[in-house]
C-alpha cells in the first residue's frame, strides 16, 4: 500500500467533481485529499487527488478516471519528479511561559504565526506531507486545539506542463 | 428559429432515428406537441421500464442506438433499471428525461427528481441541457458517445424551460471532446507480440465475450480461429459472436456454462481475451483461472484488462479493427509448429464435451424446460432472435439454442433483470420484422413486465413469449436446494395467473401445453400468428434444476454435474 498523489485535469463542467468523487466511493477506493481549482484556462479545472493503494488498485483509479468524458489528461505524479505542498492552519495552545518554545518550533519549520491570544496561537505552515506530520508531532505536547488542511497540491518540476509530462 | 422541442426532434432524425419508446408527461408536453408533426415512429409502452428495456432489445437486434423518453420524477426514475442495465450490458442508448424549469430545479418542485445525480454510476455519459443553444451539440455528442469505444447508455436532462426557448438549428459538422478519444486500431508490436506467443502455445484457447458481438467481429474470428487451429470459448453475452455450430466452438463458459468449456480454460498455456470484462460468473473462483497461461486481452476500455486478472500482453482497440489487424500479420508465423499438439489439444476439448455435453432426461413423460428449447431451435431452424427472463429459463435457453450470428442472443448478463426479456423482445421484434422472435420466459419473470402485452397488441408486434412454468421462482429454488437444506423460502409461485385467458384479456394469443407431445405442434402454431403476441404457457417439471453447476466461489474442479 502507497500514498499516490494524482492529478486531473478536467473541463469545468456541471457535475464534473460529483462524477469523480462518486467514482472513488462507487468503486471503493479512498480519497485522502482532493483539492480542486481554476487553472489558468476558465473552461479546464486541476484536481489534486491523493489516494491510498496497491499498485494495481492505482492503475483501475487511473484508467477510469480516463474513461470519464470529462477528464482531460491523468497523471500519477508521485511517479515523477515533482513538488508536492499543503497548507496547515494549526491553532496550538500557548501561555506565557510555552510560547517561546513554540514560537522556536515554528521558526525552524518556516511556519508563520499569524494570530495570538493570552492562552493560544494560530500557526500557518507549507509544507510536504512529511513535514506537516513532523510538525503536528511536535506540537502535539503543547495541546492541539484544532487543524485545518488545505490537501496537497502538486506540481511536476521542469518546464513541460505537469498534464504533459511523461 | 426553432423551440429546443423542434432542434430535439431535427437533431434525432439527423442521427437517423426511426423509433422511440417514450411515456409522455407534464414537463415533456411540449416535446410531444412536437412529436406530433413528426415521422419518426413512436412507441408508448404500458410502464416506462417496459419502454426503456424495448429500446434496448431494439438497440441490441439492430445494432443501432436505442432511444427512449421518459417524463420528470417518477417517469425517470421508472428507467433507472434499464440504464444501468445497459450500462452492464455495454448497450448503446441515449435515454432523454423531462426535467422541471430551470428556475425551479433545487426547490423540490412537483415531480421534481435529480435523475442526473441518481443515474450517475450507471451511465457512460449525462447531461443536463441549460440553454437551448447547445441542444444539437449535446445530442450530437450523446450519441457519439453512446456508440462508440465501448458503448453504453447516455442521459441526456431536459428542462422544460429549455425545450420551450429558441434557438436556430445548427447541426455541428462532427463532434469536439478533448477528454474522449477511444483506441480503435490496436498497437501493432503488442499484436505481433501476441501471435507470437500463440504461435508458441500448445493448449492455447480463445475466450470471447460480448465486445465481439457489439463490434461485429464474428466473420474475422472465424477466420482467425480457422487459420490458427485455436478453439473458442464464450462468455454468456458473447453467444452468437461465433457460429454456435462451427467444430471450433466449444460453447460459454462459467456457472452454468459447459464441463469442456470451463475445462479449458482451466489449464490452458494460452488465453487470448477478447471483447470481455472477466466477469465473476465467467471466471468462477480466479485462482483456478487459467493459472499458467499467459494471458493476451484485446478490448477497446482498458479499464477493461488487467482489471480481475493480471495480463501479459494488452492490446487496446476494437474487437473486429485489432482482428483485422492481426489477419493482416498472420502469415508471417508458422501455425503448423505446434499442429499436432493443438490437434490433441483439441480432441481432448471434444472428449471432455462428450464426456458432459449439456443434457437432461430424455425419456422423461414430462415436459422437460430443456426439451421446450430445443424444439423451439428445431422449430424455427436456429435462425431466431431468442431473448430471455432471469433465471433457469435464462441458462437453459442458452444451454439448448445454438447461436449462429451476432444480435441473436439478447439476455440480461450483467444485471440480471427479471422483466427484461419481454419488452427486449417487442424492441427486437420491431427493429428486426423478418425474424421470428422469442422471448423464453419463466412464470416470475413474465409478470415483472406484463402490462407490454398491450403495447405488443396495439402494434401488431407477433413476438412468442415461451413460458417455462414450473410454478417457482425455479433458480431461487435451485440454490435453496442444493445449498440451504431444501428450506424453500417464498419461492412457489403456486398462485399465478392463468396465463392463457391472461393472454386473451389483452387481445393476445394463448396456449397451453400440458403434454409433450403437443410441444413442438404449439411451436409450430406460434409461428403462423403474425399479427399479435403469442404466449405459450408450457406446464414443465417443477423440479428440474440447471446443470452443471459451479458454486459461487467455487473453483471448476468443484463443479456439479448432472446425476445420470
Ligand atoms: C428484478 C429481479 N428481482 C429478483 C431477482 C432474483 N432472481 C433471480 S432468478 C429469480 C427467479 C426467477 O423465476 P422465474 O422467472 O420463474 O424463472 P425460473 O428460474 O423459474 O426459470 C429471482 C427471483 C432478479 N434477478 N431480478
Ligand atoms: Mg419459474
Amino acid at each position: 500500500m502507497m500514498r499516490h498523489t494524482i492529478s486531473v485535469l478536467v473541463e469545468n463542467k456541471f457535475g464534473v467533481l460529483s462524477r469523480i468523487s462518486g467514482l472513488f466511493s462507487g468503486r471503493g477506493y479512498n480519497i485522502e485529499s482532493l483539492s480542486v481549482n481554476r487553472t489558468t484556462d476558465e473552461g479546464v479545472s486541476i484536481m489534486t487527488i491523493v489516494t491510498i493503494g496497491d499498485d494495481r488498485v492505482v492503475e483501475q483509479i487511473i484508467k477510469q478516471l480516463r474513461k470519464l468524458v470529462n477528464v482531460i489528461r491523468v497523471r500519477n505524479v508521485s511517479e515523477m519528479d515533482h513538488i508536492e505542498r499543503e497548507m496547515i492552519l494549526v491553532k496550538v495552545h500557548a501561555t506565557q511561559r510555552t510560547r517561546p518554545d513554540v514560537f522556536n518550533i515554528v521558526s525552524t519549520f518556516r511556519g508563520k504565526t499569524v494570530d495570538i491570544t493570552n492562552e493560544s496561537v494560530v500557526i500557518e505552515l507549507t509544507g510536504a506531507n512529511d513535514k506537516i506530520l513532523a510538525f503536528l508531532n511536535v506540537m502535539e505536547p503543547y495541546g492541539i486545539i484544532e487543524v485545518v488542511r488545505t490537501g496537497a497540491i502538486a506540481i511536476g518540476r521542469g518546464s513541460k506542463m505537469t498534464s504533459e509530462m511523461k | 428559429m426553432m423551440t429546443g422541442a423542434q432542434i430535439l426532434i431535427e437533431s434525432l432524425k439527423k442521427e437517423g432515428v426511426d423509433l422511440i419508446f417514450g411515456y409522455p408527461g407534464g414537463v415533456l408536453l411540449g416535446v410531444y406537441d412536437t412529436l406530433y408533426d413528426s415521422d419518426i415512429t413512436h412507441i408508448l409502452p404500458r410502464h416506462e421500464q417496459g419502454g426503456v428495456h424495448a429500446a434496448e432489445g431494439y438497440a441490441r437486434a439492430t445494432g443501432k442506438v436505442g432511444v427512449c423518453f421518459g417524463t420528470s420524477g417518477p417517469g425517470a426514475t421508472n428507467l433507472v433499471t434499464g440504464i444501468a442495465n445497459a450500462h452492464m450490458d455495454s448497450i448503446p442508448m441515449v435515454v432523454f428525461t423531462g426535467q422541471v424549469a430551470t428556475s425551479l430545479i433545487g426547490g423540490d418542485a412537483f415531480q421534481e427528481a435529480d435523475i442526473i445525480g441518481i443515474t450517475r454510476p450507471i451511465v457512460k455519459h449525462s447531461y443536463m441541457l441549460t440553454n437551448v443553444e447547445e441542444t444539437a451539440a449535446v445530442i450530437k455528442e450523446a450519441f457519439h458517445i453512446a456508440r462508440t469505444g465501448r458503448p453504453g447508455p447516455v442521459v441526456i436532462d431536459l428542462p422544460k424551460d429549455v425545450m420551450a426557448a429558441k434557438a436556430k438549428f445548427e447541426w455541428p459538422e462532427k463532434v469536439n471532446l478533448t477528454g474522449y478519444n477511444p483506441t480503435v486500431k490496436g498497437h501493432l508490436g503488442q499484436i505481433k507480440k501476441m501471435l507470437r506467443l500463440l504461435e508458441g502455445a500448445k493448449k492455447p484457447v480463445i475466450y470471447m465475450g460480448g465486445g465481439v458481438v457489439l463490434s461485429e467481429a464474428n466473420e474475422e474470428l472465424v477466420k482467425f480461429s480457422e487459420i490458427t487451429g485455436v478453439p473458442v470459448v464464450s462468455s454468456f453475452l458473447g453467444l452468437g459472436g461465433f457460429p454456435g455450430t462451427h467444430e471450433n466452438f466449444v460453447g460459454w463458459l462459467g456457472m452454468h456454462g459447459n464441463y469442456a468449456s470451463n475445462m479449458a480454460v482451466s489449464d490452458p498455456d494460452f488465453i487470448l481475451a477478447i471483447g470481455t470484462r472477466f466477469s465473476d460468473r465467467s471466471t468462477g473462483r480466479l485462482d483456478g483461472f487459467a493459472p499458467n497461461a499467459k494471458i493476451a486481452h484485446i478490448d477497446v476500455d482498458p479499464a477493461s484488462i488487467s482489471k480481475n486478472v493480471q495480463i501479459e500482453v494488452p492490446i487496446v482497440g476494437d474487437c473486429k479493427a485489432v482482428l483485422k489487424q492481426a489477419l493482416g500479420e498472420i502469415d508471417k508465423f508458422n501455425w503448423d509448429k505446434n499442429a499436432s499438439a493443438r490437434k490433441e489439444w483439441r480432441e481432448q476439448i471434444k472428449a471432455w464435451d462428450k464426456e458432459h455435453p449439456f443434457d437432461y432426461d430424455r425419456t422423461a413423460d414430462i415436459i422437460k424446460p430443456q426439451y421446450v428449447v430445443e424444439t423451439i431451435y428445431k422449430v424455427t431452424e436456429g435462425d431466431a432472435i431468442i431473448c430471455t427472463e432471469v433465471g433457469q429459463n435464462q441458462m437453459w435457453a442458452g444451454q439448448f439454442y445454438k447461436f449462429n450470428r451476432p444480435h441473436q442472443f439478447i439476455s440480461s448478463g450483467g444485471l440480471g433483470t427479471m422483466g427484461y426479456g419481454f419488452p427486449a423482445a417487442i424492441g427486437a421484434k420491431l427493429g428486426c420484422p423478418d425474424k421470428e422472435v422469442f422471448d423464453i420466459a419463466g412464470d416470475g419473470s413474465i409478470l415483472m413486465n406484463i402490462q407490454e402485452l398491450t403495447t405488443a397488441v396495439q402494434n401488431k408486434v407477433a413476438v412468442k413469449v415461451a413460458i417455462l412454468n414450473n410454478r417457482y421462482l425455479g433458480m431461487i429454488r435451485q440454490w435453496q436446494n442444493m445449498f440451504f437444506n431444501d428450506r424453500f423460502s417464498h419461492c412457489d409461485l403456486e398462485c399465478q395467473p392463468d396465463f392463457v385467458k391472461l393472454a386473451e384479456a389483452f387481445g393476445a394469443v394463448g396456449m397451453r401445453i400440458d403434454r409433450k407431445e403437443d410441444v413442438e405442434n404449439a411451436v409450430r402454431e406460434s409461428l403462423k400468428i403474425k399479427d399479435r403476441p403469442v404466449f405459450m404457457d408450457f406446464t414443465v417439471d417443477r423440479n428440474e434444476n440447471v446443470f452443471p453447476m459451479i458454486p459461487a466461489g467455487a473453483s471448476v474442479s468443484e463443479m456439479l454435474l448432472m446425476k445420470k
